[in-house]
């Protein structure tokens, strides 16, 4: 087990540096094209070069990329083009905000999801089971933009509910979260709770369900002590795992909410070709991604038993 | 079925292979899921086909600009779904919109599956270091946030059709390399597999020939549902202006252009959306009914 974790967080790693060595190679291989966007397209090739020479990027590649990544790990980055600041000063706020998003955004499906995929799950076949099923077919068909549209069609221009932007740009405003929170939720819960459904399925068919069934146990009983405990072990992953999907998620949804949030940061950073910034975005997205990878697998082995003794 | 009189003329294997054909039509047709997603993926290839007869309008043509559905032309015509802020007719653009999605989503979906194919079967096949380097590099490329990628990829080599289909390439090959690896493990056992070995053929052949078309049911299956992720990313690659370039109607394209207007004229952006969602709804669909029918067998 302990083996096993230290393998987990090495091959994290691995990938970080693999990725880092990529994204390095994609945005700065050559010297005077990364002096041009910083610099502007009308700057001299002597204001180039002096800059050039200036961030030291005449040493061989090698050198540039160690010490890139050495700024990188201590969280010195380097100024953004677009916002003429700090990349730091930019990016934890957005940070900030996307995470209170994402927090949101799990505690409505989590529940959400979770309820639905056991009720579906402990009568399989039943008409609950196949509402349920079709139902989040139906809404993981519906790409977050075009649920954006739907949505706020119907709550802002219709029936006029709920703000259509979500820039709060008089502090922190309850009702302009709703919409961009809706619309991942709506995306996001049909495939938890279809994969909830299946594990709940295959643990109803168990032996030892039966076993408890028939030994004249409370049906709740059944469920909740025995059946909810292996069952839910798959959903954990998934939830876990999900969160990589609610990363790209929420680019589109604070793209069209004007929320400002990581998502847009990174959008925004990658159409003005700001390039500290979209390797400082990038590398916090993966991040974040093979974390939550590692923490599921971890997770996923601790909370089974037949894997944790083995 | 009434054709089992044929017995043992030549064609008798062509008779058993219709009558697979009709037969699988048949469990098919028991899925009422699957045929109505099969239902608007035809209707949208029709559409597609007969686009130029269909459509009522040049869907580049400006005409009277923000037009509510229904308004009639002052030179004949009627605007079904009315037009956009610059006086295009939104059915027309639609319609043609079809064969824009329709040709880059199947173009994408085959690619990234002709190199996961080949991915997949080398790493299942041949096992040893050429698993390891395959398998490690899509551990990686899948570790990132996929719209991440796409947008890195994409402002990079910049916007435009064929790059479009190498970024969803790139990006979703890993994904199928994994199925089809499994499936190669699982098969190279096989005794068809190890006769072919002592006939002599070579690696690829046994790879391409015997193993690829006895994996072939979990990866349709698959290929309908990356179908649909496929279309997906198109739109949201649309949606955010790193699509297609205009004018070209392009059902992502149509969405960000007049997003900004959704709150005045919702019509706009909301006939695209719902065509959008309906095809991918139709993929979806169909993958469910094939499973249905494969899990049945």
């Amino acid at each position: 087990m302990f083996v096993f974790i230290l393998k987990r967080i090495a091959f994290m790693f691995i990938t970080m540096v693999v990725v880092s060595v990529l994204l390095f190679l994609l945005l700065e291989i050559s010297p005077g094209s990364v002096a041009t966007k910083v610099l502007g397209p009308y700057s001299s090739e002597e204001q180039r070069n002096l800059w050039l020479e200036q961030h030291g990027y005449f040493e061989p590649i090698y050198v540039r990329y160690l010490s890139w990544l050495g700024n990188f790990v201590t969280g010195e980055f380097s100024e953004s083009i677009r916002f003429k600041v700090p990349v730091s000063e930019v990016l934890w706020p957005r940070l900030g905000n996307t995470a209170i998003l994402g927090i949101a955004v799990f505690a409505v499906m989590i529940p959400l999801s979770l309820v639905l995929g056991i009720l579906a799950g402990m009568r399989e076949g039943s008409k609950l089971d196949r509402t349920i099923s079709v139902t989040s077919i139906v809404t993981t068909s519906v790409p977050e933009f075009a649920s954006a549209v739907f949505l706020s069609a119907l709550f802002v221009f219709w029936l006029k509910w709920l703000p259509g932007t979500s820039g709060m740009a008089e502090g922190f405003n309850l009702k302009e979260l709703v919409l961009p929170v809706m619309v991942l939720v709506l995306y996001d819960f049909g495939y938890v709770a279809r994969m909830t459904r299946a594990s709940m399925a295959e643990v109803m068919t168990m032996p030892y369900i039966r076993t408890a069934v028939l030994k004249g146990l409370p049906y709740n009983k059944v469920i909740l002590k025995h059946a909810l405990r292996n069952a839910l072990i798959t959903p954990f992953t998934v939830i876990m795992l999900q969160i990589n999907w609610l990363l790209s998620g929420v680019i589109v949804v604070e793209f069209f909410f004007a929320y400002k949030g990581f998502g847009a940061l990174l959008l925004e950073a990658s159409l003005n070709q700001d390039i500290f910034l979209i390797e400082a975005c990038a590398m916090v997205a993966v991040f974040v991604a093979v974390a939550t990878q590692t923490i599921a697998d971890i997770g996923y082995t601790y909370l089974n038993p037949r894997i944790r003794f083995s | 079925m009434a054709n089992a009189t044929v017995t043992t003329t030549p064609e008798s294997t062509h008779w058993t292979a219709l009558k697979r054909a009709i037969r699988s039509f048949a469990l098919f047709r028991e899925s009422w899921i699957g045929m109505i997603g099969a239902a608007i993926i035809v209707f949208w290839i029709l559409v597609a086909i007969f686009a130029p007869l269909i459509s009522p309008f040049d869907p580049l043509a400006t005409l009277q600009p923000f037009a509510k559905p229904g308004t009639t032309f002052v030179k004949g015509g009627t605007f079904l779904l009315g037009t956009d802020h610059i006086g295009r007719d939104i059915l027309s653009r639609l319609i043609w919109g079809s064969r824009t999605v329709l040709i880059y989503a199947p173009l994408a979906t085959f690619t990234a599956y002709a190199v996961g194919i080949l991915m997949g079967l080398a790493a299942g096949y041949q096992r040893g270091w050429v698993d390891d380097v395959l398998s490690r590099i899509s551990d990686i490329v899948l570790s990132f946030p996929v719209l991440v990628l796409y947008i890195i990829i994409i402002a990079t080599i910049g916007a435009s059709g064929v790059n479009i289909i190498i970024a969803i390439t790139f990006a979703s090959a890993p994904g199928v390399m994994r199925i089809v690896r499994g499936l190669v493990l699982d098969l190279r056992s096989r005794d068809y597999v190890a006769a072919a070995q002592i006939r002599g053929e070579s690696a690829w052949y046994i790879m391409l020939v015997e193993i690829l078309p006895n994996a072939r049911g979990p990866l349709i299956v698959d290929a309908c549902l990356r179908m649909g992720y496929v279309i997906i990313t198109i739109g949201v690659l649309g949606f955010l202006g790193l699509g297609l370039p205009p004018p070209d109607p392009d059902w992502g394209g149509m969405i960000n252009e007049t997003r900004q207007m959704a709150m005045a004229f919702p019509h706009m952006a909301l006939f695209p959306c719902m065509a959008i969602s309906s095809l991918i709804l139709g993929f979806n669909l169909l993958a469910d009914g094939l499973r249905e029918i494969s899990l049945r067998d």
